[in-house]
């Protein structure tokens, strides 16, 4: 992983000055011990995944319900981080994109280094062709068609498939580009699924 | 006849490789489902004559015989409920024993059993513990065996002893652990109700009426891949899912999270080894 970064380090500051209750904070340390101690790293799942960074804590500790105030700094914290591809152009290969939204590849320990899919289908359901699809995410299909085109839709799906945390900070969505999952040009690729009005997801 | 299985199950779930999933497929979102619909047709045809019943049936010869360096059998294994009480021993653990200072589930048992009373090497066991297409281990198949011998009664995890109400406590913390790549915990596939990946329904473990669906039918003949599996293994792959590391066999954390699982499902009846997709 990463150093820490100011906002990660201004994050753990928040967490502690939130009033938590203290009844499981015995239990919370015992539980991360016995996981430390239980765990061994295989592939490319290395150990350190086993340390919460400053969001997962912040949403760990508080079961995915932090202070508004908290919510607020670190989402934009979140935001600020979000790295938007140098061209401004947004759009990519919606053809691309449905091949990496049906893979759910990547990152596990039996995965070979470098091969990652998006995972997209285990969650949403985005195009009409895809029938076996999840629900753990909201549906996606028409989603340019109902919600417009525009270079700020276009911003906001780039930016959330990014980090989806910089818009929900607990949200159960992966952050795709922020932990190196996804390249720019795939995230492109995912945006051009939604977006592009000749995608099947908006016919 | 595996093979064929196999083969058959493959072709109905290649849509589905993600399928981190510790229930069965006969949710009631699974009813309206088509691919769900078939799934359960086909094992219930399957059950009709459950390959896990073989199993069973080597679990138990396996049980009696002498076997290790010890030239023992596990007939004096305790349990939970005595030495050599087999019958409705599965449904009351993970539960705490004194002589190993740990709470224990099952699978952890039974691996403790064959290196105390048979002198086999626990380590040795730890390294290869899950079935493969070749080979079946025998830990997997004593839990069958095992578990079996507690078909149609109530599960009934014991929550008596202090470092049982702490393993319970453990289990649901970690339950709720979101870390790693995708910051995942058990609680993102299994802490709601009504959800799915792919199709394969998840149920929410945290409510009692949905929690014995992660029991139900484990150990279990999976259709993918036509192998038996256990509990341990269960835990093992969700967390491969969960794209954290690998957790040890027979460990702590494990325990933990199975004394969580199953003093939520107390009080509904646990129906023996069986089929999963």
């Amino acid at each position: 992983m990463k150093t820490l970064p100011a906002w990660l380090v201004r994050a753990a500051a928040l967490v502690f000055a939130v009033a938590l209750p203290a009844q499981s904070a015995d239990t919370r340390s015992e539980a991360i011990a016995t996981m430390k101690r239980d765990f061994k790293p295989r592939g490319v799942a290395t150990l350190d995944r086993i340390n919460e960074d400053g969001v997962q804590a912040v949403c760990n500790r508080t079961h995915d319900k932090p202070p508004k105030e908290v919510t607020e700094r670190l989402e934009q914290d979140q935001l600020t981080a979000i790295r938007f591809p140098a061209d401004g152009k947004l759009l990519g290969d919606w053809k691309a994109g449905e091949r990496l939204a049906q893979s759910g590849r990547g990152l596990t320990w039996s995965d070979p280094a470098g091969v990652t899919g998006g995972s997209c289908y285990n969650c949403h359901q985005i195009g009409p062709g895809e029938t076996s699809f999840g629900t753990i995410g909201p549906s996606l299909y028409q989603f340019g068609k109902l919600r417009g085109y525009g270079p700020e839709v276009q911003r906001y799906v780039y930016g959330k498939i990014y980090n989806a945390k910089a818009y929900n900070l607990c949200s159960q969505m992966p952050r795709l580009g922020y932990v190196g999952a996804l390249t720019e040009q795939e995230i492109k690729d995912l945006v051009a699924l939604l977006l592009d009005p000749t995608s099947p997801v908006n016919r | 006849m595996r093979q064929a299985l196999a083969l058959c199950a493959t072709t109905v779930i290649a849509a589905a490789p993600f399928a981190c999933a510790v229930g069965q497929a006969n949710a009631p979102t699974a009813a309206s489902d088509p691919t769900a619909a078939e799934f359960e047709k086909f094992r219930q045809v399957l059950e009709e004559d459950n390959p896990a019943e073989l199993f069973e049936a080597r679990g138990k010869e396996l049980w009696t015989a002498k076997r290790g360096p010890k030239n023992a059998s596990l007939e004096q294994c305790d349990l939970g409920l005595g030495p050599g009480l087999v019958k409705g021993a599965y449904v009351q653990l993970p539960r705490y024993f004194a002589d190993a200072d740990k709470v224990m589930d099952a699978e952890r048992r039974i691996v403790h059993c064959m290196a105390t009373l048979q002198g086999f090497d626990a380590a040795e066991l730890a390294k290869r513990p899950f079935s493969t297409d070749t080979q079946t281990p025998d830990p997997v198949v004593l839990v069958t065996y095992v578990a079996g011998q507690s078909r149609g009664m109530k599960i009934a995890v014991p929550q008596k002893h202090p470092k049982e109400r702490e393993a319970y406590e453990i289990g649901r913390e970690i339950f709720f652990y979101r870390a790693g790549a995708y910051d995942f915990a058990c609680a993102s596939c299994h802490g709601e109700d009504g959800k799915r990946i792919r199709t394969q329904p998840l149920p929410n473990l945290t409510k009692p009426e949905q929690a014995i669906r992660g029991f139900q039918g484990w150990p279990g003949y999976r259709m993918t891949g036509g192998v038996m599996h256990t509990l341990q293994w269960r835990m093992w792959d969700c967390f491969r899912q969960q794209r954290f590391p690998e957790p040890g066999y027979a460990s702590d954390t494990v325990s933990a999270l199975l004394t969580y699982l199953g003093v939520n499902a107390n009080g509904h009846v646990y129906k023996g080894p069986g089929i999963k997709r």
